[in-house]
């Protein structure tokens, strides 16, 4: 548009632009050492603090004498045991999970173009649920009959993993026809699907005895507690589609922010991209429940705070996402374990008490922007 | 030579109801085809048919005469662009970000100083260079439409690092600008044609179409109803067929170039 009197001003714009440019980077990089810096500080605060507290250097020098298999005196060789064989395992999942909730709302949120989407709208939450709750509660009567001996321990994750891997199938073959997906039915057919599987869970909330309610309750409000290296490394596999993906899936879905024609007409395999989202966050989300329970608004406040703080863009977003949530995973579960010391909050309690007046404010902001 | 685009008797139906039917046409480099026609004539449907986002029930389409079905989605990308109607974005994308979009998707994606060079140019052309570090959700309607048309060019510029001969699709592309970007947005199709591209525009003034059409296809009712230069399509008769008004078209006087205004209701037979 050469009419316009802009044009006399093109060597002070783009030297304007490549300046700003500059800033935004420089802000990104900022954010994501800031961002690297609190998950290394929660860690070894949540690998210090429990029923026996270590102060943070020595909990380096046991994780340091561990690798390097110096010999050590009798005080720090009890540091190491409990560090390595309790809450090692315990911080990793806490990172893997936040990491994993939190990447996997900023996947939903872009396929779904909408900020308030969140990994239990599409079914994988509530169908890892009520697996994991037929497990706790039919499990005794049902393990006779599997043509499989089920490890007992093994038995919930596996049933929460290919619950929400099924319900999410289910939806996704009810919401898509014709070689296209369509994202409202996907989201009314999650709602209602969601519904059916609360009412079952209920169900067998009713028609369990207390041990087993005991149960299901610490499952459902959630909890990173009885983390062992044997879950941890029975869900890793699951986690590793997401983390590959990671890389290149936030090209796809800045184009795909524009509309589904729009990144057609960019040259994006636009179905394709669709179905990998929703598997590897399947995938993943259903791996996470399945170790550590329900565990809500990590992935809608997340990907939120970080958009204000470095923008939209996909491919600063999905890393920064992860390194977040797993902060935040973390730091609650460290208050979890401090506010009724020696007993421990479930952490879901936590995620929702500072999530869901989170997610009013952020409802009510988008209100006012739009009005 | 080999039409940019060519489509032969395509037709789209639904299960209940057709809504093209036997549609021919051909899009030339250098030319700007305008498509012209009253609500629901079955325009947008013509559109999304040629740029291969639905697939034509009958009849096929071809790129340089490859079929369009053969052509990868990367590929097409490089070969033409669409301009949207409008577009909306849930999410806080700067508009540098927005149309720094158009670089990605064509084959290899253009990176470093050569991006910024082109995205920078592209923000220049639809004249919203001063508002790169804004917020897309926060600007105009028409503003927002103006860094779409950037996106697009900068789609373009991208690529004919691979693909010389292309296609420029506008949807409506001036419904919601001020008068000086309306011409502004027809005048650079008009250099990208003369260029070398192809533009294929739906567009509902017909002033601004008898200005810039090289050629007109009216619709109706799914139908091709008139096709030709528009001194030839424009006339009272078409006006009232297919639109349903009596309006009296004129020409300008030094060329031939026909116009209409609404005023002139009153004086038509």
């Amino acid at each position: 548009m050469g009419a316009s009197p802009a044009r006399a001003a093109t060597a002070g714009v783009g030297v304007t632009l490549a300046a700003a440019l500059q800033r935004r980077r420089r802000r990104t990089a900022f954010v994501f050492g800031l961002l690297m810096l609190i998950v290394a500080a929660t860690s070894v605060l949540s690998l210090g603090l429990g029923a026996v507290p270590i102060p943070p250097g020595r909990t380096l020098a046991a994780l340091w004498t561990s690798v390097t298999g110096l010999p050590v005196d009798a005080d720090a060789a009890r540091d190491s045991l409990v560090i390595l064989n309790i809450r090692l395992p315990r911080t990793l999942l806490g990172l893997i999970v936040g990491a994993t909730l939190a990447v996997s709302g900023a996947l939903m949120q872009g396929l779904f173009r909408n900020p308030l989407a969140d990994p239990g709208l599409v079914g994988v939450s509530s169908g890892a649920a009520l697996a994991a709750a037929t497990v706790i509660v039919l499990g005794e009567r049902l393990l006779p009959y599997l043509p499989f001996a089920v490890l007992p321990f093994a038995a919930l994750p596996i049933a929460a993993f290919f619950g929400g891997l099924l319900f999410t199938s289910v939806l996704y073959g009810l919401s898509s026809g014709s070689g296209r997906t369509s994202i409202a039915t996907l989201l009314l057919a999650g709602v209602a699907l969601g519904a059916m599987a609360g009412a079952i869970t209920g169900l067998l909330t009713f028609m369990s005895n207390d041990q087993q309610l005991r149960d299901l309750t610490f499952w459902s409000l959630g909890s990173l507690g009885g983390a062992t290296w044997t879950k941890v490394a029975t869900i890793l596999p699951a986690f590793i589609p997401m983390a590959i993906a990671l890389s290149f899936l936030g090209r796809s879905l800045n184009a795909l922010s524009l509309g589904e024609a729009e990144a057609f007409h960019l040259g994006l395999p636009v179905e394709r991209i669709k179905r990998i989202v929703i598997v590897v966050v399947a995938l993943a989300v259903g791996a996470a429940v399945a170790a550590a329970g329900v565990i809500g608004f990590v992935g809608i406040v997340v990907p939120h705070l970080l958009r204000l703080a470095i923008g939209a863009n996909h491919k600063v977003l999905l890393p920064a996402s992860a390194l977040l949530g797993a902060a935040l995973l973390l730091g609650s579960d460290i208050l979890a374990r401090l506010i009724v010391a020696p007993a421990e909050l479930p952490i879901g309690i936590l995620t929702a008490a500072i999530g869901a007046p989170f997610f009013l404010w952020l409802l009510l902001a988008r209100r006012r922007m739009v009005t | 030579m080999i039409p940019l685009v060519e489509a032969r008797g395509i037709g789209f139906a639904t299960r209940r109801t057709t809504i093209l039917d036997d549609i021919s046409l051909v899009l030339p480099p250098g030319r700007i085809t305008v498509v012209l026609g009253p609500n629901g004539a079955g325009k947008s449907t013509l559109l999304r048919l040629l740029v291969g986002e639905l697939a034509p029930t009958s009849g096929s389409i071809a790129y340089s005469g490859v079929p369009l079905r053969d052509l990868p989605h990367w590929q097409l990308a490089a070969k033409r662009a669409v301009l949207p109607q409008s577009g909306t974005l849930a999410f806080p994308f700067t508009v540098y970000e927005v149309v720094a979009l158009g670089l990605d998707g064509a084959g290899s994606p253009v990176a470093g100083r050569s991006a910024q060079a082109r995205i920078a140019t592209a923000l220049e052309q639809a004249d919203v260079a001063h508002l790169a570090e804004r917020q897309f959700p926060t600007l105009s309607g028409g503003e927002q439409q103006r860094v779409q048309f950037a996106r697009v060019l900068c789609q373009l510029a991208a690529g004919r690092i691979h693909e010389p001969r292309q296609v420029l699709f506008l949807d409506e592309p001036v419904s919601g600008l001020d008068l000086e970007h309306q011409i502004a947005v027809l005048e650079t199709a008009r250099r990208l044609a003369t260029e070398g591209a192809a533009v294929f525009a739906i567009l509902h003034d017909l002033n601004l179409a008898a200005a810039y059409a090289d050629e007109l296809i009216v619709l109706k009712s799914g139908r091709q109803v008139a096709h030709g230069p528009p001194a030839e399509v424009l006339t009272d008769r078409l006006l009232a067929e297919t639109f349903g008004v009596r309006l009296a078209i004129r020409a300008i006087p030094a060329a031939p170039m026909p116009f209409v205004l609404p005023q002139a209701r009153q004086s038509a037979p």
